[in-house]
């Protein structure tokens, strides 16, 4: 008898376990000719609350990590991205794609986590600055994390999409929660395995699958969320979104397909898009000769 | 812990009386009827009404102000998407001498403006004239180099403005916050409709006047006047690009909510309740003047004041006691009077609020202490007022009050005041007191504020970037960030 291939549970990712959705709910994938692929969760608003709880616990740990260790975790997964390359690409040809465009949309999301391990360390130099105030201080602006981000990932492409979102979100020392593509979800859970062989604490990226007319609305009025980017078209989500995050002032942002998956999209300005500036005083004594030192 | 502190330990009854030294209030020039400024002139408002404004000192009639409709509103978008056209193209270095030209005409202009913000304001003249308006002049200062440079700023990047700017701003800091708005916004090549607070109106009229005196192209600046439903004409305009907001943040999430459906762009800077902390091992007499600076200044109108008091258990018996020592020497009384320390506070209204809040915090159970000094009997004065013992819960320890009215509560551990002094909806500002380096940074690191001073408290400089975190809004103004908001790329 030929050998009975093992099939795989499509779990989500939260705190860094694979559990199953709360609700115990499920939807079926289907490929082109209409034959169930998987059974994928269908999460609910709980399951969105207990990946805030996760990702607001990793929010200090993730934040106060060194810049340079934050970059070495982003290559890692890159790394690890590059060794399950063919799993993300038959996961994709699963989905539709041709092995062309699967190819380079797997290729180009590993070499985007690579730029964006890169920004971890350099994109503080690049926003920060030290004022030169009139009055006897010393004054610098930095930028820190925002917090807690809640992702509605882009629909189409659900591996490039998804890491393009992502990667400049954690780059920048934020934890987020994340809906991934609900037609083509595969790669989004695959690579949560990938988060979770790759030293990133648990917590700092959670990934749940469902559909965004049902978990929109709590996306964008959880109280403990501080940002939200939204990369789908649905003008209706987008505009309660951005109405409901006027709720506890949180920053939101609509991205298209352009800002994010185009070879072009790559920025340092997503990065910044999820930092806050702060800004030091402290005074500077002023005794002794003005030409001391000179 | 049972020791009693005397209050106030040292004895002020001796021959300290200052004279009166007022202000010249002659050479000022105002009219008794203002009109809105639209394309570059004074016009009459299509609503027909006008509304009073009042010295808060002396509850007496200054000047009328024209009531701004939306009709109104609209002919000064109008006005200003005409202007854009050319003020968006005309060479940059040009735009910056148009701005050159408006802050030396303020530095000439600085006495008058400054008691004029005193009148319609009620805040001492020692502060508007040393601190509101030398700053609102060199914010112009500062941006105007900025308009043919901004390719330096973002690397990589070609920026281009936005269009036009609605801004709306508060009556706290009225001719400052006006520079804070227009003076990045032009640099970056938008034009403005301006709505200054309906209860100081006065300094961004004038600002309206020197302007057009200044030859800035028509309709580069608009300035309506009204209330909130003026305001509210500004934000729902469909031909508006940009929304700049300074307020509370009741009135901030309902314009995030209203723009919801629409392309423009947002800049909220909203309230604050920020803690300032005194570790056992900072100078103490410097950080007292710390929390006098931090809560008292601007009679304690300002979204970024240092209301809540944490200080660490070992010291809180001196610092209490030195504080109260401090406050028994504050003049309250006249805004005109260059030796008053606290002024007018702005409106009824606002005292009203103020007053409210005081009572809600005794009837909490904090321990209200006041100095002994007089206040005027007309007028909206306040006195300087501390609630000891109040906890985390209190009402007047969440909410932004927006008066001189200071909470202490004390802690023991960084871990203790830091957990505290975050667990509030606002961001905006922090206060650290310490003469140890590490712990300074330990601690602004850590505070979820866009502003933190370590060993000083309430300092604001053009250079440097300003707005809060969290619920205290998006967005900086002031610096290098401060271009941003207004810029897309």
């Amino acid at each position: 008898m030929a050998r009975l291939e093992v099939l795989k549970t499509y779990k989500i990712f939260i705190g860094g376990q694979f559990p199953r959705t709360e609700s115990g709910r499920y939807y079926p994938l289907k490929n082109k000719k209409g034959e169930v692929i998987a059974n994928i969760c269908l999460s609910s608003r709980k399951d969105f609350r207990n990946a805030v709880v996760a990702a607001r616990g990793a929010s200090g740990g993730w934040a106060g990590r060194a810049a340079f260790n934050r970059a070495q975790i982003l290559y890692r997964i890159a790394e690890i991205m590059e060794g399950r390359k063919e799993q993300f690409i038959s996961e994709l040809l699963l989905q539709g794609a041709t092995i062309k465009s699967a190819t380079e949309e797997v290729e180009l999301s590993i070499d985007r986590m690579v730029y964006y391990a890169g920004w971890c360390d350099k994109y503080q130099a690049l926003y920060s600055s030290v004022n030169p105030v009139a009055s006897s201080h010393f004054n610098f602006s930095v930028p820190e994390p925002t917090g807690v981000v809640a992702v509605i990932a882009e629909e189409e492409s659900s591996l490039l999409g998804l890491v393009s979102t992502i990667a400049p979100v954690i780059a920048g020392g934020n934890t987020c929660v994340v809906l991934a593509s609900e037609s083509k979800p595969l790669c989004a859970v695959t690579f949560s395995e990938v988060l979770n062989t790759s030293d990133l604490p648990g917590g700092v990226v959670n990934i749940i699958t469902g559909n965004s007319a049902e978990l929109h609305s709590h996306f964008s009025t959880h109280m403990d969320v501080n940002a939200i980017i939204y990369c789908r078209k649905d003008k209706s989500e987008i505009k309660t979104i951005k109405e409901n995050a006027s709720l506890n002032v949180k920053r939101a942002f609509i991205y298209n397909k352009e800002t994010l998956t185009s070879e072009k999209a790559q920025s340092p300005y997503l990065i910044f898009d999820l930092q806050e500036i702060k800004t030091t005083w402290h005074p500077i004594e002023n005794i002794g000769s003005s030409k001391a030192g000179y | 812990m049972t020791k009693k502190t005397k209050e106030p330990t040292l004895d002020f009854t001796t021959d300290w009386a200052y004279a009166p030294a007022p202000e010249d209030t002659k050479h000022i020039s105002l009219k008794k009827q203002y009109d809105l400024f639209i394309n570059g002139e004074f016009v009459k408002p299509n609503s027909k009404k006008y509304f009073a404004t009042y010295n808060p000192a002396t509850e007496e009639k200054i000047a009328d102000i024209a009531e701004a409709n939306e009709k109104d509103v609209d002919n000064a978008v109008k006005a200003a998407r005409k202007a854009f056209e050319k003020w968006s193209k005309i060479p940059a270095k040009e735009r910056g001498k148009y701005i050159y030209r408006i802050a030396r005409l303020m530095q000439e202009r600085a006495r008058e403006f400054a008691v004029i913000e005193t009148m319609d304001g009620g805040k001492p003249i020692r502060e508007s004239r040393d601190i509101d308006v030398p700053l609102a002049a060199n914010h112009f200062f500062y941006y105007a180099g900025w308009a043919d440079k901004l390719e330096y700023a973002f690397p990589n990047r070609t920026p281009k403005p936005l269009g036009v700017a609605g801004q709306i701003i508060p009556w706290n800091f009225p001719l400052l916050m006006a520079a804070w708005k227009i003076a990045p916004a032009l640099a970056t090549g938008n034009t403005v409709v301006l709505k200054p607070a309906e209860t100081t109106s006065l300094t961004a009229l004038k600002l309206a006047e020197l302007i057009r005196d200044s030859g800035l192209p028509d309709g580069v600046v608009n300035i309506v006047t009204g209330a909130g439903k003026t305001g509210a004409a500004i934000v729902n305009h469909p031909d508006i690009n940009k929304i700049a907001f300074t307020g509370s943040t009741d009135v901030g999430k309902m314009i995030q909510k209203a723009i919801a459906g629409t392309d423009k762009k947002l800049t909220l800077e909203l309230g604050g309740k920020a803690a300032n902390i005194i570790f056992e091992d900072a100078p103490l007499d410097q950080a007292v003047e710390g929390i006098v600076n931090g809560i008292f200044f601007n009679q304690g109108h300002v979204c970024c004041a240092g209301s809540r008091l944490f200080v660490q258990e070992s010291v809180a018996d001196i610092v209490i006691r030195k504080l109260k020592d401090r406050m028994e020497t504050l003049i309250v009384g006249d805004p005109m009077d260059k030796n008053t320390d606290i002024g007018a506070i702005n409106s009824k209204e606002q005292l009203l609020k103020i007053n409210k809040y005081i009572k809600i915090g005794k009837d909490e159970g904090a321990e209200m202490y006041q100095p002994s000094c007089g206040i005027p009997s007309k007028g909206n004065f306040c006195k300087p007022t501390l609630f000891l013992n109040a906890s985390q819960s209190h009402r007047v320890v969440q909410e932004e009050i927006f008066g001189p009215v200071l909470t202490v509560q004390t802690f023991r551990t960084i871990e203790e005041v830091i957990e505290k002094a975050n667990n509030i909806p606002y961001g905006l500002s922090a206060g650290v007191w310490t003469d140890k380096g590490s712990k300074i940074f330990n601690l602004t690191a850590k505070l979820r504020a866009g502003v933190v001073w370590a060993n000083t408290y309430n300092k604001f400089d053009p250079t440097s970037p300003f707005g809060g975190y969290k619920e205290s809004g998006f967005g900086r103004e002031g610096g290098l960030h401060g271009l941003m908001p207004y810029l897309k790329f």
